[in-house]
């Protein structure tokens, strides 16, 4: 039992992290009567938890490290406002062994275990070889600190040796899969570590990375663990999370469809003792992997809470955060947490603002609109209300989404129904992909694996809830609204009927383009008659029978061919996204008097997203191959390159390193020249 | 609240709206040939010069959605000349502000003008100035039709007068120019306060390379001599350049949404409800013969707002039903005929009804259907020319705005009284069925008779009833011709031939374009009690 000074009471929480987890975090404080403190950074100016909060202390800037990252801003803050205790929530300081032990200097609680086991399982070797000691089954590896020098044959050399091909490059530091990359060849080694060494430093300050046995397409399965001070460590039941892109969980789930009880047993007994074999306090994750045989192997400690811990909550019953609450006040873990039980079945889905047919593209924006319907058994945790930001310095995350069911098959209903009526204009999101596996019937079936997203192409898993007239039917449903706007809003003859022409010239007309796609514009061509009366046609198709019940700016009541809908309709500048039962669109109206614009010049490359300029890899004058990237911009906290779209030289290089750019921007200017022209 | 009786199973409705149908399919005929302008080939030509057509501009210049009422669509109709008259006019609405928009079609005959053109651009401009609506030029005309120049030459000044008088009056005009204006055409971009000109289309100048050529011997190209380049850099003739007629287009839209236009009647006051019944029904209740009496409150009933008609003296003078009503919001006083005849009664009623709209700055609807004053000793006896005088005294000196619909027929005085085209309505439309001339036909003819009859008796000749018979009947057709709805228009008597079932949203946008001027009913003396 460890030791520590007598059970204190928590009355004021300041919380040092931001979005869904900071709101999460304050809600089960409010609950608690705890006052609560927000932290925030400029970006975060009119985030919702901010006003969630009972106070809020701003931290200057946008970038992490001059925020969420300053752990002696947020112990001032806490300081300042009288909190006796910090939530450190998931990612940003949560796992700094060096805060937590700030916290204690300054007399604060920290919400955590105890520094010492974060630093015992903060670096992921030495977290491997304790747990190894401890008997617990481990996979072989290899560590490069921060400091040593990268020689390629000598690395080659004891990768071949200790570990074999492949091999996973990570941070030893930090989690969420950030600079985590599969080597599959010595060819690969040392441009795998060396950026994984930059993105391991520039997001968690440390640049050490780990390489370790690659087990092709293994499941992922944590284990939730708490501990007291009391003596008591438990395990709450296993999660499963293996629906992954990039490294990145997406879909998580508990219990595991794989785990029958004698394997729950096995990893909970595994879990328990690796807890047990750092003196565990608080809420942690032990987390393996699970091979095809039954094999599993530990991973790693997540010494915080999860993003994924909703699911353990709603099959225990239990609330996790009131639970490292009242472990950090010194009291004993309650009842019915030594003997939690599991009722039923959870699933959560990750709603990222992404572009999944563009290899995962993180998307930034607006959101001008979010809602989630309210069925039983749904709940949601949010970074944001009605509206909101998703900004280019945080992880686009906009929302968690949990079903809660008998069984799994009911809560995969569940949320692909949520998810179905779920409303999100404004940014593109990861939503028709999450659907697309709730419904796919491998994953229904539980046949899942880290490789579920490479066997299934993600693009087709989203567009399999496309219906085929869902484009045309909401392009028209998008024009009447739009028609019904201009109406209401005009200020002369605004009651005498749409579009009326004693000598008809033919129907009025709209021009669509879907958004994201590169075909051309959809025209819309609609005549309003009286009594509901329509003629409308659709990309030169006549649509049918069709008898327009009513038409609002917002909601559009339309009968096609017998077939009676309503359509919402949301627009925003230009922007029209439409939501029925057929789907969901988003049109861009083309407009119809083009600001005549200077062009830009053939060849240019085009900032795809708001980003930070980090490296140029081509100067004027170069002559570089089609595909060779010429700018690298940082967004979201991940590389993309921009890449010569041809063969050509450089003719300019419109940015330089540092710079943040928006969409669009113009990078550098590659003029087309074939290689065998060059002299 | 109107309550309608209509039978819409009876023989007379079914006849009516065949009739009606009939009708409508014979001006849907002219509209097509209206909307083909010079016909397929010069259409195409028009095109493969990359240009809009004029009905295409002006769909591009109106704020989408908007209605659009075109004036005088069949404008030269049964002439030597196009129908329509190689010109387009209309009140729409653009950047917000209502505005008469008046287009050449140079696909006929490249937009000359003939004296249809002149007098269908004349009456645009007329109703923009009693209006006060801004206007829009679309221009793109060769000028003058030279065989008839005799027609036109001294009447086509009026044209740059009253846009001159307009800008005087505080009523802008733009001139966005696609083409040609050249000659005395290149006074409309002179005149407009706003002038706009599209690259390498645009030529304004007074003389083109041929004429400089022979006048001074100076060797000049087009684009040197009215181009937009050089009229926006050099003559300070074009204010905007547009790169192409959509730039142009939006050039224009822009210019009217800073006008910082205001209008200075009030706007709509009263619920714009639709009518209880069903306008459709219209059609049945049209007289398909004006001889067959109308009982104009079945059409108010499908006219007004919510079928809602405060009915002043319906007990008194019975064959001029008066009233006061609103239509998509705005107040009106509505006058219009029961049975054919006015007699001393319905005149005096027209003239007090007249005078309280005056006073109350009501603007009247005057829906005609009359075949004229009463006649007879005991009518002569008893003043009618009197009382027909008090109408017209009133009509000509009433001030607030006045809108005319002839729904059957309007003969006689009953024209004048009813506020016909010599009293200067703001507006002034026919339904389809509609039939004007001083006498109905066979009126006319049988008058004509008894004249040659009463002539051959005085003179002692012998009477000859065989040809007085087939003079009868050449006179009945001459005059049953020409006091057609078509012919009517045709010669802009009217502003239009409209569809009975269009009388509301007609009446709307005309009554929203009274109000851009101030309604001020004439002051000065108390109303007469007749």
């Amino acid at each position: 039992m460890r030791e520590r000074q007598a059970p204190a009471t928590i009355r004021r929480l300041l919380v040092a992290n931001r979005g869904e987890i900071a709101s999460r975090v304050i809600r089960t404080a409010r609950e608690m009567d705890i006052a609560t403190v927000a932290v925030f950074s400029d970006a975060d100016a009119d985030a919702p938890f901010i006003h969630e909060a009972d106070q809020a202390v701003r931290l200057p800037g946008r970038a992490p490290a001059d925020t969420y990252l300053r752990g002696d801003l947020v112990i001032e803050a806490a300081l300042r406002t009288g909190a006796d205790a910090i939530h450190p929530g998931y990612g940003f300081l949560s796992e700094n062994a060096d805060f937590a032990r700030a916290c204690a200097e300054s007399g604060l609680i920290f919400v955590g275990p105890p520094p010492e086991v974060i630093d015992a399982m903060g670096s992921k070797i030495a977290a491997k070889e304790l747990m190894a000691a401890a008997g617990v089954p481990v996979l072989p590896g290899i560590t490069i600190d921060d400091h040593a020098d990268l020689d390629a044959a000598a690395l080659s050399r004891r990768v071949a040796a200790e570990i074999g091909f492949p091999v996973l490059v990570k941070a030893a530091y930090g989690g969420g899969g950030r600079g985590m990359r599969v080597v599959r060849s010595e060819a690969e080694l040392l441009e795998a570590v060396t950026s994984a060494r930059r993105e391991a430093k520039s997001a968690f300050g440390d640049g050490t990375v780990f390489l370790e046995r690659y087990v092709d397409s293994p499941r992922h399965i944590e284990v939730q663990i708490f501990g007291d001070w009391h003596g008591n460590l438990v395990h709450l039941f296993e999660r499963e999370c293996s629906i992954q892109r990039r490294y990145q969980k997406i879909i998580e789930e508990a219990p595991s469809p794989a785990v029958d009880d004698t394997l729950r047993e096995e990893l909970g007994r595994a879990a328990v003792a690796a807890g047990k074999a750092i003196g565990y306090v608080g809420a942690g994750t032990v987390e393996f992997i699970l091979e095809a045989d039954g094999r599993f192997s530990f991973l790693e400690v997540n010494t915080r809470l999860q993003v994924e811990h909703p699911v353990t909550e709603m099959i225990t019953g239990l609330d996790l955060v009131r639970l490292q609450l009242l472990v950090a006040e010194g009291r004993p873990l309650p009842e019915e947490v030594l003997n939690a039980r599991i009722s039923g079945h959870a699933v959560e889905a990750r709603l990222y603002a992404e572009d999944v047919t563009a290899g995962f593209l993180p998307a930034t924006g607006r959101v001008h609109h979010f809602t989630v319907p309210d069925l039983p058994g749904v709940r949601v945790d949010a970074g944001i209300q009605a509206s909101g930001e998703v900004s280019v310095h945080y992880d686009p995350m906009i929302a968690k989404i949990i079903a809660h069911g008998s069984t799994r098959d009911e809560a995969c209903r569940r949320l692909a129904r949520a998810l179905d009526e779920t409303r999100l204009h404004g940014v593109v999101s990861n939503r028709e992909l999450l659907i697309g596996i709730l419904r796919e019937p491998e994953f229904r079936a539980g046949r899942i694996d880290t490789g579920y997203l490479t066997r299934h192409d993600p693009a087709a898993l989203a567009a399999s809830r496309e219906d085929p007239a869902a484009v045309a039917v909401h392009a028209l449903a998008a024009a009447l609204a739009g028609q019904a706007e201009r109406r209401s809003r005009s200020s002369v003859l605004s009651t005498l009927p749409s579009g009326w022409r004693n000598v008809d010239n033919g129907p009025q007309f709209t021009t669509f383009q879907v958004a994201g796609s590169a075909t051309g514009g959809i025209e819309v061509r609609y005549r309003l008659r009286p009594h509901g009366g329509l003629d409308a046609e659709v990309a030169g198709v006549p649509m049918g029978d069709t008898v327009l019940r009513s038409a609002t700016p917002n909601r559009v009541d339309l009968e096609i061919d017998g077939v009676r809908r309503v359509i919402t309709v949301h627009s925003v500048d230009g922007v029209f996204y439409v939501d029925s039962s057929l789907g969901s669109t988003t049109l861009q109206e083309i407009p119809r008097f083009p600001e005549p614009d200077p062009q830009t010049i053939p060849g240019s490359l085009l900032a795809p997203m708001p980003g930070t300029v980090v490296r140029i890899a081509a100067q004027p004058g170069d002559f570089v191959e089609a595909g060779s990237p010429i700018v690298v911009l940082e967004a979201m906290k991940m590389e993309h390159s921009v890449s010569a779209p041809s063969a050509g030289r450089v003719t300019e290089i419109g940015v330089s390193v540092g710079r943040q750019v928006e969409v669009g921007t113009v990078l550098a200017v590659v003029e087309e020249h074939p290689t065998e022209e060059r002299a | 609240m109107l309550r309608s009786t209509l039978d819409v199973t009876s023989e007379a409705y079914r006849k009516n709206r065949a009739a009606l149908l009939a009708a409508l399919a014979e001006l849907e005929e002219q509209l097509d040939l209206v909307r083909s302008g010079g016909g397929p080939k010069y259409t195409e030509r028009h095109r493969a010069r990359g240009r809009l057509l004029v009905r295409e501009r002006l769909e591009l210049l109106l704020d989408r959605d908007t209605p659009f009422l075109e004036l005088s669509p069949l404008a030269a109709w049964g002439t030597e000349f196009t129908v329509g008259a190689s010109i387009l006019t209309g009140i729409g609405v653009v950047s917000g502000c209502e505005c008469v928009i008046i287009a050449h079609d140079p696909t006929v005959r490249g937009g000359a003008m003939n004296p249809y053109t002149l007098r269908k651009n004349l009456r645009a401009l007329e109703i923009a100035k009693t209006n006060r609506l801004p206007v829009i030029y679309l221009v793109e005309s060769g000028g003058a039709d030279l065989p008839t120049q005799s027609e036109l030459f001294v009447e086509a000044g009026q044209i740059f007068r009253r846009l001159t008088e307009m800008s005087g009056l505080g009523i802008p005009s733009i001139a966005l120019v696609f083409g040609n204006a050249t000659a005395g055409g290149a006074y409309v971009p002179g005149m407009c306060d706003y002038t706009v000109m599209v690259d390498r289309q645009a030529k304004v100048f007074l003389g083109g390379p041929p004429l400089v050529k022979m006048a001074t011997g100076e060797d000049a190209d087009d684009e040197e001599l009215g181009g937009a380049d050089m009229h926006s850099r050099v003559s300070g003739l074009a204010d905007y350049f547009a790169v192409d007629e959509r730039d142009c287009i939006r050039i224009g839209r822009q210019i009217v949404s800073e006008l910082n236009w205001r209008k200075l009647g009030p706007g709509p006051t009263r619920p714009a409800d639709p009518p209880l019944y069903d306008p459709d029904e219209l059609l049945g209740i049209a007289p398909a013969d004006f001889r067959v009496p109308v009982d104009p409150r079945e059409i108010l009933a499908r006219v007004v707002d919510g079928s809602r008609f405060g009915e002043y003296k319906p007990r008194y003078g019975t064959s001029l039903v008066t009233g006061w009503a609103s239509i998509h919001g705005f107040p009106v006083g509505i006058l219009a005929n029961a049975r054919g005849v006015l007699f001393s009664e319905e005149a005096k009623k027209a003239t007090e009804f007249i005078l309280l709209a005056n006073q109350t700055d009501t603007p009247l609807i005057f829906l005609q259907n009359t075949t004229g004053f009463m006649v007879g000793k005991d009518y002569e006896q008893g003043g009618i020319i009197k009382d027909g005088a008090k109408m017209i005294n009133a009509v000509t000196n009433s001030t607030v705005p006045h809108i005319t619909i002839n729904i059957g027929a309007s003969f006689g005085a009953g024209n004048y009284g009813m506020s016909g085209r010599a009293f200067s309505p703001r507006f002034m439309f026919a339904w389809v069925n509609a039939k004007l001339a001083v006498m109905g036909a066979q009126q006319l003819a049988g008058v004509l008779s008894i004249v040659g009859r009463q002539a051959a008796q005085a003179a002692g000749r012998e009477f000859d009833v065989e040809a007085d018979e087939r003079r009868r009947k050449q006179i009945e057709e001459q005059i049953e011709r020409e006091s057609h709805a078509f012919f009517v228009t045709a010669r802009l008597y009217d502003d239009g031939v409209i569809d009975p079932r269009d009388t509301r949203t007609v009446l709307g946008i005309a009554l929203s374009a009274v109000h851009s001027q101030t309604v001020e009913g004439r002051r000065g003396f108390g109303v007469f009690r007749m």
